[in-house]
């Protein structure tokens, strides 16, 4: 063993494990998009429904008075942030699907039995899928605010937009991974997807500011972490590039963008070290 | 040399024993056949071996690597074919060999000789390109076999490969086995057919309450037994009484060593006897109870009487005993990963 391991150099040691790292997770996120294009339904479902939210809601409140809202933007406009948020938010929080339904049908044995380089490759692959999808129906619900006349952020508010999205996605795909192996089955992963989808919509800022609501819903808005990803992104469609500006006029004092990131980075970091002990351990 | 060296392996699920105290040595090159009823342990053995699952206790020694502790090294060793075929309905079975390439880390040129090699030595090419949804019981069989093949592994696991198949799948399946064989492939396969473990394997144990009750060649087992086997009916379907009966009767007559009621067969007696000359004493002592003869017949020891011998029941019995004492669902869900 030692003798043949001392031929290689310790660069192409590390060149392979480069090489057979990428060779397995590229597998893995292949199968995921071949599955995805073979059977669209959750694409498509994907983008359907924020449309719906878009067109229904902005209809319902297009003659609201010009002064309603703070700022005094149209409803529509406002609302364009709170989709593509609950966009992003819906499509990552299935992350954890494909791995459950492998676990049931044994298929992740197969997976396990396989002399792969790190198992982590696995986790990967769900990330590089579900960012990608979760992203594209994204920008799908941007382009239709666009086309309905809700705005569209430009180039720099673009960058906003994605890096908001980014950490958002992270950290609930990191969250329904955990779920993935933590619960028994699929029925249990989808009613817990059912159950946190709506309310947490609700108790956000996504269909109206922190001002319209009872104090109780005001608290929950203002903890809720699709509240931390709405705002930035709002801003961004205002123009209001200056992370340094109060966007969120929370119960607890004022939030400022550059504080909505970082809640939403710690976010991250936080579930990624809750669920590396169970990954570790189912994976192991 | 042994390939596969488990030592003294324990391992419970709950408050159940799937292995006491198994062991168990592989020599290299051999067909190895493990023979047991349901539930008697096979699947957790080759589980522990292919390093899905670990052991409570004991030793797992593969090609000279601990598997407890160097899983990865062991794993490029051993092409495993689970019991319950895993594979992906939307994929095309060519794409799920490639899957399995990548996953071996074959290189491309190669991955891609030997998906054509395979495809053609299990006759996939006629629907190699469809999706795996559509396949029947024996085509995905072969898939799955084709994928633990993919990488040409020292130690082929299979874990009841030809359970519910076709004539001709298992037939297909047989003849590569015999040929991987021939080529140095190490096999170890798990059934619950005695003609399979038969006509393939080299070497066998016999698995039952977790534990090995016998192992060696099939021939030697059945040598090692000696005396020949009567089949006695009194009527072609008699009951628990009068087979009780008949067994007490003949349970002296000189040369009978041993008599087993088999349950299986319409409660027929299942004699061993000293040599052929015993038959004609079992009739005149069956003509002087009074007692009639639908059938008797006599025979040289098979796998079963080795079976039967070491556990004092018939395979047979031995799975009917089990039927439906064991929740497939429930452990499928609580083996989950
Ligand atoms: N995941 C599990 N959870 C609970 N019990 C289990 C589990 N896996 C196996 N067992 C139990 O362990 C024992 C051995 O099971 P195993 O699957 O190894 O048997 P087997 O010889 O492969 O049987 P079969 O011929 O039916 O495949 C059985 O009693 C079974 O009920
Ligand atoms: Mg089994």
């Amino acid at each position: 063993m030692t003798t043949t391991r001392s031929r290689y150099s310790s660069d192409e040691v590390e060149e392979k494990l480069f090489s057979e790292i990428s060779q397995e997770t590229l597998a893995l996120t292949r199968r995921l998009f071949l599955q995805l294009i073979r059977r669209p339904s959750t694409l498509i479902a994907g983008i359907l429904q924020p449309i719906i939210w878009l067109v229904l809601f902005g209809a319902l409140f297009s003659k609201a008075p010009e002064s309603l809202l703070p700022g005094g933007i149209s409803y529509g406009r406002f609302l364009g942030a709170g989709v593509i948020v609950f966009t992003a938010f819906s499509g990552a929080l299935n992350a954890g699907l494909p791995i459950m339904f492998d676990r049931e049908f044994g298929f992740l044995n197969r997976l396990l039995v396989a002399p792969l380089r790190s198992r982590s490759s696995i986790v990967f692959a769900s990330f590089i899928y579900i960012t990608t999808l979760s992203l594209l129906q994204s920008f799908a619900i941007m382009l239709m605010a666009f086309a309905l006349g809700f705005g569209w952020p430009g180039i720099n508010g673009l960058f906003l937009v994605l890096t908001t999205l980014l950490l958002l996605v992270f950290a609930v795909t990191a969250l329904s991974l955990g779920l993935a192996f933590a619960l028994p089955g699929h029925i249990e992963l989808l009613a817990v997807i059912f159950i946190a989808n709506l309310p947490l919509l609700f108790a956000s800022t996504a269909l109206a500011p922190i001002s319209f609501m009872p104090v109780w819903l005001g608290w929950l808005a203002a903890l809720n972490p699709l509240t931390f990803a709405i705002e930035p992104i709002r801003a961004a469609y205002g123009g209001h590039l200056d992370l340094r500006i109060g966007l969120l006029h929370a119960p607890y004092g004022e939030v400022n963008g550059y504080q909505c990131l970082v809640f939403l980075m710690l976010l991250t970091i936080g579930l990624f070290l809750l669920i590396r002990p169970m990954l570790n351990r189912k994976l192991a | 040399m042994s390939l596969v060296e488990l030592k003294n392996l324990k391992k419970e699920f709950g408050t159940i024993a799937a292995l006491n105290d198994l062991s168990l040595d592989i020599p290299e090159g051999s067909l190895y056949g493990l023979l047991g009823p349901n539930g008697a342990g096979k699947t957790t053995t080759l589980r522990i071996l292919s390093t899905l699952i670990e052991p409570d206790a004991g030793s797992v020694m593969i090609a000279g690597l601990d598997a407890i502790k160097h899983p990865r090294e062991v794993r490029k060793q051993i092409g495993y074919v689970a019991q319950e075929v895993s594979i992906d309905k939307i994929l095309t079975g060519k794409e799920l060999l490639h899957f399995q390439g990548d996953l071996y880390h074959i290189n491309s040129e190669l991955r891609d000789k030997r998906i054509a090699e395979l495809i053609k030595r299990l006759d996939m090419s006629e629907w190699i390109d469809r999706r795996a949804g559509t396949y029947s019981g024996g085509m995905k069989r072969r898939l799955d076999l084709a994928c633990g093949l993919l990488h040409q592994p020292k130690l082929l696991v299979l874990d009841e490969p030809t359970v519910g198949l076709d004539i001709e799948s298992r037939s297909t399946i047989w003849q590569l086995l015999e040929e991987l064989r021939f080529q140095g492939t190490t096999i170890l396969l798990s059934s619950h057919y005695l003609e399979e473990v038969e006509s393939l394997a080299d070497q066998m144990a016999i698995i039952d309450n977790g534990r090995v009750i016998a192992e060696g060649a099939p021939e030697y087992l059945k040598q090692q037994l000696g005396g020949d086997r009567v089949t006695l009916r009194v009527r072609e379907f008699s009951n628990e009484l009068e087979s009780g009966k008949v067994k007490d009767l003949l349970a002296n007559v000189e040369g009978v060593r041993q008599i087993v009621v088999n349950r299986a067969q319409g409660f027929s007696l299942n004699l061993v006897v000293d040599n052929e000359l015993v038959i004609q004493r079992l009739q005149t002592h069956l003509n002087k109870a009074e007692i009639p003869i639908f059938a008797i017949s006599q025979s040289r020891p098979s796998l079963d009487d080795v079976y039967l011998q070491a556990t004092g029941r018939t395979l047979m019995d031995a799975e009917l005993a089990l039927v439906g004492k064991r929740d497939k669902k429930q452990e499928s869900k609580s083996s989950m990963r």
